[in-house]
């Protein structure tokens, strides 16, 4: 029995040879989406909530709106919003030279998805740098510390060891709430099923979907599991450095003047 | 200005209505689905916890399973998917015809199943502050397992739950937006069909995103009241 006829038990081969390769692109579409959106909502994110921490009122209040605005709404009307919504001012955009951007589903959904996930990232943030002892800052400015030095050497440091946890978890809701694109015409992972489906009426597509999103989901958890630890090692005390093993000459030395076993 | 509200006044060409009965069809299909999902989430709780590893294992495939998959493909599987079931159920029987499955059942069970997943975490959560001398007073004063839980372990395991329990809840009424991709007409689809009427997608969707500002905010507001009844036994005073 080859690979292929232990596969056909489990799939329809046909169903595979006439879509597998679109789904493995959907994977990777699904994937670019949320690499790049997750990466600068990150970004934004953190600038929002060092804005939505500032002394500034105004500022505050604009982030806390905004913040309110993008966590309060679903996902699926503020990309309607942005792909339909700003996609009808065409004028104002062809003035501005924007057009290209606010024509592509691809470019909205990014831009939906960024400013999406900001919010949720900023208050990620908030709660990660607000958890850090202010005994930390009083330190750093007794050591004579200017402020954004005590904020990118001390503070910032201990807070995203904070956020590790609730990043993980953003990240991974992010890859599930990206299926929402399909539903503006772009062909990730879930666009390429519907579309699979469409043609083939063959439900077995959706298992597909589903256990390829399960599989990207749960390694993402693993790794991110990895990542935490790796990054965290210099805060449990069971990795401290042991003290070093004796050698084989002592070892030897002990196993000899043992009291007979 | 004046076009923008007589867009979404109550009037006649106002397409207020149409937004407050697809708000209706929402809240109900949240409202429905909230008490399924959250019981089927203390029942996947109660077995995460349980002594069969058999009961164990069912638990964390269910929460990996409805917690992993996009909320959009569990309502499209349980859509489609029931479809055929009780196609092919029915052909057994000797029926023969095509049956539709209501798009708010299928709703109902979907959200169901992903609240249930995400709220198992926060009765496991919940359940884990409950000291086990609770049990044991109960079962001393000779109440059965059954009531030493209802009486005893409930009411307090509510107060932890309530604050993971109305995240879960905000996020299920975002989620039921979904819904208006199997052509039940809540609030979004009532939406879409107001900007194919009318080409007002800024509007419309932008109005669609308040309503549900508000229906988050008046929620936060009830789980204030909620919380303070669940703590009422802890105020000082």
């Amino acid at each position: 029995m080859t690979f292929r006829d232990i596969l056909g038990l489990l799939i329809d081969l046909d169903l595979l040879d006439r879509y597998g390769w679109r789904f493995v692109e959907g994977v990777g579409v699904t994937a670019q989406l949320v690499a790049i959106s997750f990466t600068i909502g990150g970004a934004l994110g953190l600038l929002l909530a060092l804005a939505r921490l500032s002394d500034n009122r105004l500022l505050r209040w604009l982030t806390g709106v905004y913040i309110y605005f993008f966590r309060g709404s679903p996902l699926l009307a503020q990309l309607f919003l942005l792909y339909y919504g700003l996609g009808s001012l065409r004028a104002f955009w062809t003035d501005l030279g924007l057009w290209w951007f606010f024509r592509e589903a691809w470019y909205c959904a990014l831009l939906a998805f960024t400013l999406n996930t900001a919010a949720y990232q900023a208050e990620i943030f908030r709660g990660a740098i607000q958890s850090v002892p202010r005994g930390q800052r009083e330190a750093a400015a007794a050591l004579g510390m200017h402020k954004a030095i005590t904020f990118v050497k001390v503070v910032f440091p201990q807070a995203m060891i904070v956020c590790l946890r609730p990043l993980g978890n953003e990240l991974i809701l992010m890859i599930k709430a990206s299926a929402i694109a399909s539903l503006v015409t772009i062909y990730d992972l879930m666009g390429v099923t519907k579309l699979a489906f469409s043609r083939s009426y063959n439900f077995e597509l959706y298992l597909w979907a589903a256990v390829l999103y399960l599989l990207i989901v749960e390694c993402i958890r693993r790794l991110w599991a990895v990542l935490e630890r790796r990054l965290t090692r210099h805060l449990r005390a069971g990795d401290l450095p042991r003290p070093a093993r004796p050698g084989w000459l002592s070892r030897m030395a002990k196993t000899a003047l043992k009291p007979n076993a | 200005m004046q076009n923008v509200l007589s867009l979404l006044s109550f009037s006649d060409g106002g397409w207020g209505a149409a937004l407050a009965a697809g708000t209706l069809v929402t809240l109900t299909l949240a409202i429905t689905t909230l008490p399924i999902g959250i019981f089927l989430g203390l029942t996947i709780a109660l077995m995460a916890r349980s002594r069969s590893p058999r009961a164990r294992a069912v638990a964390t495939v269910f929460t990996t399973v409805f917690r992993g998959l996009p909320e959009l493909l569990t309502l499209l599987i349980v859509y489609y998917g029931g479809q055929i079931l009780i196609q092919r159920l029915m052909a057994a029987m000797g029926y023969e015809g095509q049956l539709q499955i209501n798009a708010f059942l299928a709703g109902v069970v979907a959200f169901g199943l992903v609240l249930a997943a995400f709220s198992s975490e926060v009765w496991v959560g919940a359940l884990n502050t409950i000291p086990g001398g609770q049990y044991e007073a109960g079962s001393a004063l000779g109440l059965s397992r059954w009531l030493t839980f209802r009486l005893v372990v409930f009411p307090q395991l509510m107060r932890a739950a309530l604050p993971g329990l109305s995240n879960n809840w905000l996020t299920l009424l975002k989620d039921t937006s979904l819904i208006s991709t199997i052509s039940l007409v809540d609030l979004m689809r009532q939406t879409n069909l107001a900007v194919g009427a009318t080409k007002q997608p800024m509007v419309f969707y932008l109005a669609a995103c308040v309503i549900y500002l508000l229906l988050s905010a008046g929620s936060g507001l009830a789980f204030t009241l909620l919380e303070r009844r669940a703590n009422r036994g802890y105020a000082r005073g």
